[in-house]
């Protein structure tokens, strides 16, 4: 598969992973065989990392809290700010760690049940690790649009008959 | 009282499926793939630019030929993708659509008896608006077996001493046909020999699926005897902001510019603010659409193909053009039963031309999710009438 192809296949898949391999390889205007190669190397080669849902949990009875917090670090000599990241992610609970450029270091995504474990997890956890230097937490009132796509609103096809 | 209409406009053909759009617009729960327009909203950044220019009252008219930025922006634009050059000042008229472009361009070189030469099937408004021009229009019935391509034979054959135009749907409204180098250059030759003149309806230019698009005005000799007309609707999905121009020799676009001033006055001035910026930073939404047109004439094309039924592969515009002649039906009738018994519209290909009867125009201005629900109905429909026969 060329380089052109293979950037399109992802661009799908980014946008929707459970379509399958035969309308993949039509609208790619390639073979199965050749979607399915691609696909498993670029899932070892871990291009592909994994496959996810979009949820608004917002409209289930499930409570999920999640706050984004700044947090600034001092690197460590001969592994820059790579190890303390990685004691931070490791936690179920963290759901993404960015290393940022700006006033701060990383940014780190937390998803919980409460306001509390946030709180927790905040004083307990992460401010007492030997690195971090501060932090700044922000809650999320409302997610409008995540991963490219609108939360609540479906759009409808306001286009009116015309003759052509 | 008298009868104060025109013998000339009442004289135009209704469209002949007038009756059919009637039925269309009342089943509102009827899947439609009959809209000849782009499903995507015009990119964010060409509506914020139409926006500022609102907040920032730019309410007045424009020069009559357009915003000199826009007219700059246009001749780049036609520079960088068919490396023809146009001068901004005198060789570019900025219209309210692509139609009115033609519209104008026929009413500026036709005189009485004049002939022009429409292939067909193709966009409804050519035969019309050279009839309102005075011009008497003569039909090519471009055939199936050559993808619906214009012929050098074709063409020599509807040219007499009265021709003057040639029209040049390409890429093409209904069928999705395009013009390849080799086949431009054969007319091309015609065109010059007779000494004809081009309009060259290239709407759809930036909506191919094979090579990138050819203008027949970039070939030797052709930019003096061209009316290039495009614009922003189909690529930029930008088809209510009614934003369109023509290109060509400085004496045509002067008198059609002067047919505008007087009809029109100016396109409209927030969408033609919008389009500067689109012409500026718009390739890369337009090449994601693109894409994403791609895709979906490639699932349409299986479909049919799985379907077994019988249609050419179209590489330009956003239409597939399937036939359906193994049906002994008419298209209307083909179109009507199946909008009735399985609610999905797509318009008969008689729309657009009589030769194009036997042809359904599907267009694929549509989510996937949509074209699979309607590709299960048609073969739904098609089952039935082939177990029926």
């Amino acid at each position: 598969m060329n380089d052109k192809m293979r950037d399109e296949l992802l661009s799908i898949l980014e946008k929707n992973s459970r379509i399958d391999f035969k309308e993949l390889s039509v609208v790619l205007g390639a073979t199965e065989e050749e979607v399915l190669e691609e696909i498993s190397k670029l899932e070892k080669e871990n291009i592909i990392c994994a496959y996810h849902t979009l949820i608004n949990w917002e409209k289930t009875d499930i409570e999920k809290v999640t706050a984004l917090i700044e947090v600034k670090v001092t690197p460590q000599r001969g592994q820059g700010f790579d190890h303390i990241a990685e004691r931070i992610y490791n936690y179920p609970e963290v759901k993404s760690v960015y290393l940022i450029s700006g006033g701060y270091d990383l940014l780190v995504t937390l998803e919980e049940k409460s306001l509390k474990e946030i709180a927790a997890f905040v004083s307990d956890k992460l401010s007492t690790l030997d690195s971090v230097l501060s932090t700044a937490t922000h809650f999320i009132l409302k997610k409008y649009k995540d991963h490219g796509s609108l939360i609540n609103e479906t759009s409808k096809d306001e286009r009116e008959v015309i003759i052509p | 009282m008298r009868n104060f209409l025109s013998d000339k406009v009442t004289g135009l053909k209704p469209s002949g499926i007038r009756k059919f759009f009637d039925i269309v617009s009342e089943m509102k729960d009827a899947i439609s793939l009959g809209v000849g327009e782009p499903d995507f909203d015009t990119p964010w950044f060409i509506r914020d630019e139409g926006i500022y220019s609102l907040e920032k009252g730019r309410t007045f008219y424009t020069s009559n030929s357009g915003l000199k930025a826009l007219r700059e922006e246009i001749s780049n634009y036609i520079k960088r993708t068919q490396g023809i050059s146009y001068n901004p000042y005198d060789e570019v008229v900025v219209t309210v659509g692509g139609s009115e472009a033609i519209d104008i361009g026929l009413r500026a070189v036709i005189n009485p008896e004049d002939e022009v030469i429409i292939p067909q099937p193709s966009y409804v408004s050519y035969e019309p608006c050279a009839i309102l021009a005075g011009a008497k229009p003569v039909i090519i019935n471009l055939k199936s077996e050559n993808e619906f391509r214009l012929k050098p034979d074709e063409l020599l054959e509807a040219i007499t001493d009265k021709t003057k135009v040639l029209i040049l749907p390409y890429p093409n409204n209904p069928t999705g046909a395009i013009m390849e180098k080799e086949d431009l250059e054969k007319i091309a030759k015609i065109v010059i020999e007779k000494d004809l003149l081009v309009m060259s309806d290239e709407i759809y230019s930036a909506l191919t699926y094979k090579n990138k698009h050819i203008s027949i005005a970039s070939l030797d000799g052709m930019k003096e005897r061209t009316i290039l007309i495009n614009g922003f609707s189909k690529a930029y999905a930008m088809t209510g902001w009614r934003l369109g121009y023509a290109c060509g020799p400085k004496d045509i676009i002067k008198q059609m510019t002067k047919i505008h001033q007087f009809a029109i006055m100016c396109a409209p001035t927030n969408s033609q603010y919008a389009a500067v910026e689109a012409l500026k930073k718009g390739d890369e939404e337009v090449e994601k659409m693109r894409q994403s047109y791609n895709h979906r004439r490639r699932f349409l094309m299986n479909a049919f193909k799985e379907m077994k039924l019988d249609c050419f592969e179209p590489y330009g515009a956003f239409y597939v053009f399937p036939c359906i002649k193994e049906f002994n039906m008419t298209s209307e009738e083909f179109a009507t039963r199946l909008l009735k018994e399985e609610k999905v519209a797509v318009v008969p290909g008689t729309a657009f031309g009589d030769c194009a009867e036997g042809y359904l125009r599907i267009s694929y201005a549509y989510s996937i999710d949509n074209l699979k629900i309607a590709i299960e109905r048609i073969k739904n429909f098609v089952d039935k009438l082939r177990n029926n026969s």
